[in-house]
């Protein structure tokens, strides 16, 4: 079908952007790369009054990296971070994630910061900002004047769909810390087709001490609830060493933790059986990243 | 401004400069095959699953059924029509199409063969999982695929004779 008429805004700076967000209010939308929004559209799903293009700012266009983080501006595809060499040295769980998300052809057009403000349970990079701790970063006009406010990637995600992010604010920026030194992660899912929805997805990270023991364990699940779900290994396994990990251990945690739901695509207890063996794999990839990592850092 | 307001701008189509005056919910597919008459883009799904109406945006393939024209005014926009020579000889992703016997009813295939340009100036020389990973979002309902991704390979192979770049 064919989208619904809509008035057309296409501001150029972030100012503009948010002059017009506060004049629409409730009857406005942001349009990025417009790969959820449209089909949305074109299904007669959603009917905005209003579209607000970010694709003219030119000031998005931006991913910059300092010595704790990667900052994705709204304008950034998800293949231009995907292919980001610095970034993927930094912060690797970002390609590990984006390449399951959608196809190439997708991933040329939607941006990092829309599949984040969208909050859908399926997304991966819901995953990857829940695991890494990252930051939202809104603006709005607030009394006349361009206000700035911050949301932790933890508290971001409210529902299905929902998140913190009002219908007047842009997401103008989302940040992820650095990976640390003897740290790896990794990213993996099982879907229907290769490059749809994921059934149910794993994210992992891993921090390992001097002596190669794991310091710390973290995975984060999509697909298995309204907002990702993230599980904190740390008491089962700080001090373990990787090849003695009780890897049933991990999948039980992890069944016990997710609260999947049923679907055309999956029942609720297959994606349940999902999570704790991806948990496995997730942590055991985490790992093997990890001394990767190490071993590469290592080679003159 | 209203809904119902023309908006006025330019696409490069093809290399030419073409004026365009849609009201702002008009998709790119749409202009291309409607306002502009340019019908090989074809229009399978409107949702982003099917891959038949994608499109070069600045060289990179994307969904032209998940753009609007007035979001990407005044930028370059290669169709199908835009590949082959003046004469007629047909671009070397197309060739390779047509010796590898890559189409049968051709509904797919313009998608196709712009997603293919797009991977081979990415990857000239693409492995089997580049290959199979760079058309993995197009549908064919003929083929079976395995033509198609013996047509990449072949593609890249005119390619790399012609020293050209897709
Ligand atoms: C065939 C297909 C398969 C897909 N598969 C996957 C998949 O496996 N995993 C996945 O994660 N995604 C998938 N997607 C969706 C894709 O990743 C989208 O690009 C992404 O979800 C939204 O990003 P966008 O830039 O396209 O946002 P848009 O579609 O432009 O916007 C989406 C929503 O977010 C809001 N929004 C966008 N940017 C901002 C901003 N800066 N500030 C405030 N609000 C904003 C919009 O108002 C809208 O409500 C798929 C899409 C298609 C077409
Ligand atoms: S028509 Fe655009 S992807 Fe199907
Ligand atoms: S050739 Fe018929 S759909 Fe592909």
């Amino acid at each position: 079908m064919k989208p619904p008429p809509f008035t057309y805004h296409a501001p150029t700076t972030v100012e503009e952007a948010v002059d017009v967000l506060a004049e629409v209010g409730e009857d406005g939308k942001v349009l990025a790369g417009g790969q959820s929004l449209i089909p949305l559209l074109n299904f007669r799903l959603a009917a905005p009054e209003h579209l607000v293009d970010v694709n003219g700012i030119g000031a998005l266009d931006r991913i910059a990296l300092d010595d704790d983080v990667v900052r994705v501006s709204a304008g950034v595809r998800h293949a231009r971070l995907e292919r980001h060499q610095a970034v993927y040295a930094a912060c690797p769980l970002l390609r590990q994630a984006l390449v399951h998300v959608a196809h190439p052809v997708v991933r040329n057009r939607g941006t990092v910061c829309g599949s984040i403000a969208h909050a859908d349970p399926a997304g991966e990079l819901t995953a990857v900002l829940v695991l890494l701790d990252g930051t939202v970063h809104l603006a709005a006009q607030r009394a006349g004047q361009l206000a700035r406010r911050d949301v932790p990637g933890s508290d971001f995600f409210r529902g299905v769909f929902e998140a913190d992010v009002g219908a007047d604010e842009l997401v103008e920026a989302v940040t992820f810390p650095r990976l640390p030194a003897r740290a790896g992660s990794a990213f993996v899912e099982v879907a229907r087709r290769h490059g749809d929805y994921a059934v149910c997805g794993a994210g992992a990270t891993v921090q390992l001490d001097e002596r190669g023991r794991i310091a710390a364990a973290r995975l984060a699940f999509i697909s298995v609830g309204p907002v990702p779900v993230a599980v904190d290994l740390t008491e089962l396994l700080a001090g373990a060493a990787p090849a003695r990990v009780r890897l049933e251990a991990v999948a039980e945690q992890a069944r016990a933790a997710v609260r999947p739901g049923s679907d055309l695509h999956a029942s609720a207890e297959y994606r349940r059986h999902l999570a704790g063996v991806l948990a496995a794999r997730a942590l055991q990839e985490a790992v093997a990243d990890a001394r990767d990592r190490r071993d590469r850092r290592r080679e003159p | 401004m209203t809904a119902d307001d023309l908006h006025e701008f330019t696409l490069v189509v093809n290399g030419r400069p073409r004026e365009l005056r849609v009201p702002a919910r008009r998709l790119l597919s749409d202009a291309l095959r409607h306002d502009l008459g340019l019908t090989g883009t074809h229009v399978g799904c409107e949702h982003g699953v099917c891959g038949c109406c994608t499109v070069l945006l600045d060289g990179e393939p994307v969904r032209s059924c998940l753009a609007f024209a007035v979001s990407v005014a005044g930028h370059e926009v290669t169709t199908v029509e835009g590949l082959a020579g003046p004469d007629g000889t047909l671009h070397p992703v197309q060739q390779a199409f047509a010796e590898c016997h890559g189409l049968q009813c051709g509904f797919c295939t313009p998608g196709f063969v712009m997603a293919v340009c797009g991977l081979l100036a990415d990857q000239p020389e693409p492995t089997e999982e580049q290959a199979l990973e760079g058309i993995s979002g197009n549908l064919c309902r003929c083929t079976g695929y395995q033509n198609i991704l013996r047509a990449v390979h072949r593609a890249a192979e005119l390619l790399a004779e012609q020293g050209d770049r897709p």
